[in-house]
């Protein structure tokens, strides 16, 4: 696509072998999903590698599109430049639509036939998770393929309405098996969660049989629904003096993070945890408002 | 009186407040909710809720009922031309009804549901975003068209736009209230970031007219109701950019235009030639125009009421 002053804009697609349509990878859509475009590609130097050295079945299709929007990435914006618009609340796209609509149709005719899809995701709160697979709940039972990631944790989420214009949920609905990663962080690399979220790709392509080498073993998957999780909320706003990060083991009642008042520094909440658990989620910005999420945390 | 409908404090010093005016009526009656700045750059219903604010006080002898009126659902978006929410870069419009602890923005969404869902009727007042200018419409997802048509005739808009519904838009303020029985309708008029005095007095009008109708006000309107074309999903043509390049309009909207005819051109002003003429697939009124100049391939150039 051309732009009126900008170089013109192309997504590029990395393919490996020939035959079926198997696994679709898909890196950042949004502008500050580098972590995920890290990742990205990590894997295609991992394939391109594992191909030169004949390890790739010949006879299985791979696509790896590292990079989806550029056009924000390169100018520091989260959404497209123009109209800040969320390529990933566009799918599946309109190819005589708005301009994000037909990116999205464009990304998704080519996705769309691959048997399972890959999708590197980011959250729309600023924080940082326990790297895990995200399925949205829909009519296929998917789960069991879930835990060939051999991340942690497998989260079965309830669609809400705008899960229905995303691409996890679309390309589900054209029965590929769809898997969201949550690498960790999003606009800064955690090159310790980067690595097992390559990894957990990785070894999903070898325990489908894609890749003919044995990859090392990973976790065996918690699944998680909605119930698990408790929110713990900012009752206060200041800053966030977090103790604990995202990964921590913790017991019920222990002190997670502190409100520091932002001008004489007193301490003006303090954050305990709900139960004996895992901090899932913990907010990450310096700076907290009222009833924001703090952390979330998912109980034995 | 102003009544603030949900405070958070901010890291430093500051609240992030909502409020709104309660205009309480000589005698009882229903209670209609005027709402608009969900998209902070959406700018026309400022000028509406001026105009109600002040006739509404001086008027109160001819009320019946309480009209609230909630000028700001965003308010820090309307302080900083932000459209959405500033530092959740969430479209505040996809995020109803809210729930109780889950974040700031669901918190909000919920405070403002709990605020209004007593009320009889509520208007949802949108301006077209910096891109588009629009006529004065309302719009009516097709599943509320039975209730909703009668009372959105009586807003004095040039159209009503009935559209399909989409489980995308089940999370809107309109949707969330219409489940909840408040009869909401949503007006888009003007362009973003603007105010267009004439719209903003036409629907002045208009909503003084809605309550004329439904026993709310008794007093003399001094202006002429515009009868709307209603228009359904497939009555709508929409044209979108060919090329990437400069937009010069040689149409605006309320316009006829012939099928074919030239609706403006896309050009480049580095090579000094056209693009793209980009013409009309159907014949009838302009109802949506393109409003800022640059354009990419796609972007919606305009809309047109077939016929
Ligand atoms: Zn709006």
């Amino acid at each position: 696509m051309k732009s009126p002053y900008r170089e013109p804009f192309h997504i590029n697609g990395f393919l490996f072998g020939k035959g079926e349509k198997s696994v679709a990878i898909v890196g950042a859509m949004r502008g500050d999903e580098i972590q995920q475009q890290f990742v990205c590609s990590q894997i295609v130097r991992l394939l391109c590698d594992f191909e030169q050295k004949g390890l790739l079945r010949k006879d299985f299709q791979i696509l790896v599109i590292p990079s989806v929007n550029h056009f924000s990435m390169n100018i520091n914006k989260r959404f497209w430049p123009m109209d800040n618009t969320d390529i990933n609340r566009m799918f599946p796209g309109y190819n005589e639509g708005e301009t994000t609509q037909r990116i999205a149709s464009a990304v998704f005719e080519a996705i769309k036939d691959y048997r399972y899809g890959i999708q590197l995701a980011s959250y729309h709160f600023p924080g940082e998770f326990v790297p895990h697979v995200r399925i949205i709940k829909t009519f296929n039972d998917i789960t069991d393929d879930a835990q060939k990631f051999g991340l942690p944790y497998v989260y079965l989420k309830t669609p809400e309405p705008f899960d229905t214009v995303m691409l996890n949920y679309n390309w589900q609905v054209w029965n590929s098996a769809a898997y969201s990663i949550y690498a960790g962080t999003t606009d800064t690399i955690d090159k310790k969660d980067a690595h097992l979220t390559w990894n957990a790709v990785m070894r999903f392509l070898s325990q489908i049989g894609i890749i003919t080498k044995d990859y090392h073993g990973g976790y065996l998957s918690r699944m998680l629904n909605d119930a698990d999780f408790q929110t713990v909320m900012a009752e206060r706003a200041g800053f966030f003096y977090k103790l604990k990060t995202a990964g921590a083991e913790v017991r019920q009642g222990e002190l997670i993070a502190k409100i520091l008042d932002t001008f004489n520094g007193s301490v003006l909440s303090e954050i305990h945890s709900p139960s004996d658990g895992v901090i899932f989620f913990a907010h990450s910005k310096a700076l907290i408002m009222q009833y924001t999420a703090a952390f979330q945390v998912i109980g034995w | 009186m102003t009544t603030t409908v949900f405070s958070a404090s901010l890291p430093i010093e500051e609240q992030l407040i909502i409020q709104k005016q309660v205009i309480t009526g000589h005698r009882s009656g229903k209670r209609l909710c005027v709402v608009t700045g969900t998209h902070g750059d959406e700018l026309e219903g400022q000028y509406v809720c001026y105009l109600l604010t002040d006739f509404l006080q001086r008027n109160a002898d001819k009320i019946s009922g309480t009209v609230d009126v909630y000028p700001a659902l965003n308010p820090l978006g309307i302080d900083t031309i932000t459209r959405g929410m500033p530092g959740f870069d969430l479209d505040m419009n996809r995020i109803f009804p809210g729930k109780k602890l889950s974040s700031l923005s669901d918190e909000v969404a919920y405070a403002i549901i709990e605020d209004i869902k007593t009320a009889d009727f509520a208007i949802d007042i949108h301006a077209s975003n910096i891109f588009l200018r629009e006529l004065p419409q309302a719009r009516i997802n097709v599943n509320t068209a039975e209730t909703l048509l009668p009372y959105a005739a009586m807003l004095n808009v040039d159209l009503i736009w009935v559209h399909p519904a989409a489980t995308v838009l089940e999370s809107t303020l309109a949707h969330s209230l219409n489940s909840l029985g408040v009869k909401t309708i949503v007006v888009e008029t003007g362009v973003g970031m603007r105010i267009t005095p004439e719209y903003g007095q036409r629907l002045f009008f208009g909503i003084l007219n809605l309550m004329k109708n439904i026993g709310m006000y008794e007093g003399e309107i001094s202006a002429q109701i515009t009868e709307p074309t209603i228009v359904s999903g497939d009555g709508v043509a929409f044209v979108n950019a060919g090329a990437s390049g400069i937009f010069l309009p040689t149409k605006t909207y309320g316009e006829n235009v012939k099928k074919g005819e030239e609706i403006g051109q896309i050009v480049s002003p580095l090579e000094g030639k056209i693009l793209s003429v980009v013409t009309a697939p159907e014949g009838g009124k302009i109802m949506t125009i393109r409003a800022y100049p640059v354009v990419y391939f796609g972007s919606l150039i305009a809309r047109i009421i077939i016929g």
